[in-house]
């Protein structure tokens, strides 16, 4: 059952071949067996995911369903869920049960999707790798000593061990994208404001945007029929229109333009990572697609800029977590400074304590103009390049990552070279645009990712194009499946 | 030396929405603690703004009252600071981008000058939550329910020069936002709040001298206080060769102390920016044109009417008409007695300064503005005596019935038929034959003064209810026989 | 630009951020690396470029004035560290 897609887990729920019981207890059981090695949930649910199951169960009898009802699929913890712990990778909010949940889980559950845990991530989702989760490094199911990528490292390495067919993810700077090119499964960053917020704790607020995390393009699609859509509860969410992605998957390639972006092709890249890339627009010509090359002239400083908005943003925002109406509080404060300074020295990680210093330094008097609006001007160039290559072109690709996915450990006491990791997926989040990876290839034993990058709302026209390559190729069904059954043995 | 007092206000005003400024809680004073603090104003994670349009509406309602610049595009900035009654460890506001730019608000001194204070610019913001310092074992008690109340910050020019200036200036604006009713001005409430810019400098002195800022004074008493306090502390630093330092101070309202609460090196960093949460709002002139069409009369367009209409002098109207209650309370009044100096006399006389023995705002008065007016009615029609009516004030306040009801019950009706009042004076002359022999010796100066004498006599007799009118007719009358 | 000793208590104060002593080269050795990269920056002219707050330059959406919102003290303080007679407890503030 854990090798069928979405698509394929409807049917089979549609035709009775299973019930969501069946399929619920198949996944916490592969779950049981299996995660404590991965390690890519922090909390599982078993008893709330079979109870939603039993209900999506008489769901399904009763005729009154959506496509994913009755499927099992895990959250990110980043998610806010009634009722079961949101830790967002924190020991700040280890003890933090929300009384609400996030728009995005709402929309979910009313769908009458199952859901199956939480899953582990980069501590506040400030990380590529999954080193900075409070609960534990997640191993990469392709190769355990290596990284899952992140911040959705455990929502991509579930999905890629076959431990949920599908899972949420949100993406600041790559952080659904990179993980999965790095687990070789498909990820989904939709338009800034396609998808609420509300719900899902802030990291930097005008870069966070949740997306699904899948097997193939089509699942992708019904994850984000689900998703997407303005919320009266997020000012930021865009009240454009929601079209049924599914139906557009299938549209023919002829004529599409591609634009490669030359910038991305540059110093830093893996060579077989290039091939990989090269190969797949090769088939897209064989599809019928145009390739034109492309000037993001401004590339090389979407890094430096992310990293002073980025970390501004989330000073502010994580000033929330002082100890006084949840989460995690020192022991015996002396007074309300050291309440707060010791509450958020012990509550918060060092990556995350870092970043918080760099935005407050960068927002600080005499340092604003250099940096913060600085990087805001900067920001709109980023934005500009890409608004300016639209014009000729429909979609954008190039690798997702510069790399394969690196050994546990190889790169967390150096910062610098962790962010240039997120170089090709961050100019997308500054500009608020679409971007996907899909599996390209495999270098190894470890996946490649090759990303498509689309206009703003084009969602469609982007997993249309990720279908069409899914369906000439099969890069996306390749499975770490020895590893697995290692693992199981 | 002779110093010149310089004075800047910043006021906060709680905007009278049913809802926060972000949220959907009720804005509702005086629920239990923590009651009205939902997940947005809890700063629970991933929660996220949504601002209200009615509080827009409110700060351009008082930009277009001072006639200033609306900003069709304003943005919500990030304040950060930690305290506990701030949730979300910054404050939502409006630095740069404010909606409401500079305006002029024209203010009428007793002695009957006007003086015009230029408005920097009034901004939307959150107001924070309460802390409870009373004991809880050592601890502090936090409050959220008013975390999340919209507010507009006004912002003056340091445009004052004596403590009766920024008084009559914040009564000025107490009396815009009330008849705009975009506030309720509850000053106990803390609905209106000031800010206290002080410097002095010596006079003729062209630059300013260094200021201190006194915060959150909830009373015109209170600012006028603290200001007269401040001022004669910074000249008496000053006069001894000291310095004045960049301050942040606290006034006792009850203690009538000031003190130092951080000074300047301590300062913070409030590392503002765009709330990235929020985007830029953006209104255009229809919009802004509807709201100045459905605008309510203005306490500058109400006084120049009182002065036209009823015949006031132009420092009574502007008292009477500074706020909406007041100047609904004395149309009322006048609309019943029909005597519209009479009627000013007693709202801003007797009524005026019972309720403000009592504390009490107009619209809690227990004497209603249409009891005032039957009363006044009583005076005019000769039933009872000014003097008398001045009792029967206080019964109706003590609620013992209407004008009618206690001069009735009470007998205190003007004496009024001649017979009654020419056996009175008849009485009174019989007992004081001596005064009646000099009065017909007195020529006529003398006799004025002795007139009222016998008119005394008669009130004491007839405990003021005698018509005193009638009464020196009679007594004219008989003193010639 | 590079980050003083001094720079990084300044800001961890301001950022409530109790920091070790011994820790203060580290981090600022580690932010001077971020600060680095970041430097690349100022060698951009952007004089005439408005910055760029959110990525679509959208709108804000208002709200109707309503009361929207129940009470759920309960649930809110059922996981607050401390509370008392409906009041979340911090050490005595002195203002």
């Amino acid at each position: 059952m854990h090798n069928k897609t979405l698509a394929e887990l409807s049917k089979g729920l549609a035709s009775g071949d299973f019930s969501s019981s069946e399929l619920t207890k198949h996944y916490i059981g592969r779950i049981k067996q299996l995660d404590p090695t991965f390690n890519s949930f922090i909390s599982v649910t078993e008893e709330q995911a079979l109870a939603q199951a039993t209900a999506a169960d008489s769901r399904i009898a009763s005729g009154n369903t959506t496509p994913l009802t009755g499927i099992p699929i895990a959250h990110k913890d980043i998610f806010c869920t009634a009722g079961v712990k949101t830790s967002c990778g924190s020991k700040m909010l280890d003890n933090f049960i929300p009384p609400y949940d996030a728009t995005v889980v709402e929309k979910f559950n009313q769908s009458g999707v199952v859901s199956l845990g939480k899953t582990n991530m980069d501590e506040f989702a400030m990380g590529s790798s999954n080193e900075s989760s409070f609960y534990g490094i997640v191993k990469n199911p392709w190769s355990l000593n290596c990284v899952p990528g992140g911040s959705s490292g455990g929502s991509a390495a579930a999905v890629a061990a076959q431990l949920a067919p599908a899972s949420t993810g949100t993406d600041t700077g790559g952080s659904i994208r990179q993980p999965a090119a790095l687990c070789g499964i498909t990820g989904l960053k939709p338009t800034y404001g396609r998808v609420s917020r509300y719900g899902m704790i802030a990291f930097a607020s005008s870069l966070d945007q949740a997306g699904p995390m899948t097997r193939t393009a089509e699942d992708a699609a019904m994850m984000l029929n689900i998703m997407a859509g303005v919320d009266e509860k997020d000012s930021t969410s865009m009240d454009q229109p929601t079209p049924d992605y599914t139906e557009q998957l299938n549209n023919d390639l002829t004529g599409l333009r591609i634009g490669i972006p030359k910038e991305y092709f540059g110093e830093g890249l893996t060579p077989a990572i290039e091939q990989a890339v090269q190969s797949a627009i090769k088939e897209y010509q064989s599809l019928g697609a145009i390739v034109k090359e492309i000037s993001l002239p401004n590339t090389a400083l979407a890094v430096p800029c992310y990293y002073i908005i980025a970390p501004s943003e989330a000073s502010a925002n994580l000033s929330r977590f002082d100890g006084v109406r949840y989460g995690y509080r020192c022991e015996d404060p002396e007074d309300l400074l050291d309440l707060y300074t010791r509450t958020r020295e012990e509550g918060f990680g060092d990556e995350v304590k870092r970043r918080i210093l760099i935005g407050t330094y960068a927002l600080s008097a005499g340092f604003y103009d250099a940096y913060y609006k600085k990087a805001q001007q900067i920001r709109r160039l980023i934005k500009n390049d890409f608004v300016a290559a639209f014009e000729d072109v429909d979609v954008i690709m190039g690798p997702t990552v510069p790399n394969t996915a690196f050994e546990i450990g190889e790169k967390s006491n150096d910062p610098v070279s962790m962010y240039l990791e997120d170089i090709y997926t961050i100019p997308t989040n500054l500009a608020g645009l679409p971007g996907m990876s899909i599996p390209a290839g495999i270098i190894e034993g470890k996946p490649a990712g090759l990303q498509l990058i689309g206009n703003y709302f084009d969602e469609g026209r982007l997993l249309n194009v990720a279908h069409k390559f899914q369906q000439a190729t099969d890069w996306h069904l390749q499975t770490p499946a020895s590893q697995i059954k290692r693992v199981e043995r | 030396m002779e110093w010149e007092t310089v004075i800047g206000l910043e006021v906060h005003v709680q905007l009278a929405t049913k809802s926060k400024i972000f949220s959907g809680s009720s804005t509702a004073f005086g629920a239990e603690p923590n009651t009205q603090a939902n997940a947005v104003d809890l700063a629970m994670p991933g929660t996220l703004p949504v601002p209200n349009e009615q509080a827009l509406r409110y700060a351009i309602m008082f930009g277009l009252a001072i006639d200033a610049e609306i900003n069709q595009r304003s943005i919500f900035d990030r304040k950060n600071y930690f305290y506990p009654d701030s949730p979300k460890g910054y404050q939502t506001t409006q630095m740069d981008e404010p909606i409401v730019g500079p305006g002029i608000v024209e203010v009428q001194m007793p002695n009957g000058d006007s003086k015009s204070i230029r408005i920097h610019h009034a901004h939307l913001e959150e107001d924070a939550g309460k802390s409870l310092h009373e004991d809880f074992h050592g601890s502090t008690g936090i409050d959220l329910n008013r975390a999340g109340t919209p507010l507009i910050e006004i912002v003056s020019e340091p445009d004052m020069r004596t403590s009766e200036e920024a008084v009559e200036f914040a009564k000025k604006l107490h009396a815009i936002v009330t008849s705009l009713g975009i506030s309720d001005g509850h000053m106990s409430q803390g609905s209106m709040r000031f800010d206290v810019n002080v410097s002095v400098r010596p006079k003729g002195q062209g630059e300013y001298g260094t200021r201190t800022e006194t915060k959150n004074l909830n009373s015109f008493k209170f600012m006028e206080e603290a200001i007269a306090l401040e001022v004669e502390r910074q000249i008496d630093v000053l006069e001894d060769g000291g310095s004045i330092y960049q301050e942040t101070r606290l006034y006792n309202g009850e203690t009538k102390v000031a003190r130092s609460m951080r000074s300047k090196e301590e300062a913070n960093d409030y590392r503002y920016f765009p709330c990235p949460d929020l985007l830029p709002i953006i209104i255009d002139s229809p919009y802004i044109e509807a709201i100045r069409s459905s605008l309510p009369e203005l306490p500058d367009t109400r006084r120049s009417r009182f002065v036209d209409k009823y015949r006031l002098s132009s420092y009574d109207a502007s008292i009477l008409s500074s706020d909406k209650s007041t100047a609904e309370y004395f149309e009322t009044v006048f609309n019943v007695c029909k005597d519209a100096k009479l009627a000013a006399n007693w709202v801003m006389g007797e009524l005026t300064a019972k309720l403000n023995s009592e504390s009490l705002s107009i619209h809690e008065s227990p004497i209603s503005a249409d009891n005032l007016g039957k009363l006044i009615e009583r005076i005019i029609d000769h039933t009872i005596s000014g003097k008398i009516a001045k009792q029967v004030f206080e019964s109706i306040w003590n609620g013992e019935g209407n004008a009618d009801v206690v001069i009735e019950a009470k007998g205190l009706k003007q004496v009024s038929d001649s017979s009654e009042l020419e056996s009175m004076v008849e009485d009174v002359m019989s007992k004081n034959p001596d005064q009646v022999a000099n009065y017909h010796n007195a020529d006529d100066v003398k006799r004025k003064k002795m007139i009222g004498f016998f008119v005394g006599q008669i009130m004491k007799v007839s405990k003021g209810q005698a018509n005193p009118g009638m009464v020196n007719k009679i007594l004219m009358q008989k003193l010639k026989d | 630009m590079s980050i003083e000793k001094s720079d990084i208590e300044k800001i961890a104060s301001l950022a409530r951020i109790r920091v070790d002593q011994s820790a203060v080269p580290e981090i600022a050795n580690r932010i001077n690396d971020i600060l680095k990269m970041v430097d690349s920056m100022q060698a951009v002219d952007t004089a005439d470029i408005e910055p760029m707050a959110n990525p679509l330059d959208a709108v804000q959406r208002l709200r109707v004035d309503l009361v929207t919102e129940r009470n759920q003290r309960e649930a809110f303080q059922a996981i607050a560290p401390q509370v008392e007679q409906g009041l979340y407890l911090v050490p005595k503030v002195i203002e």
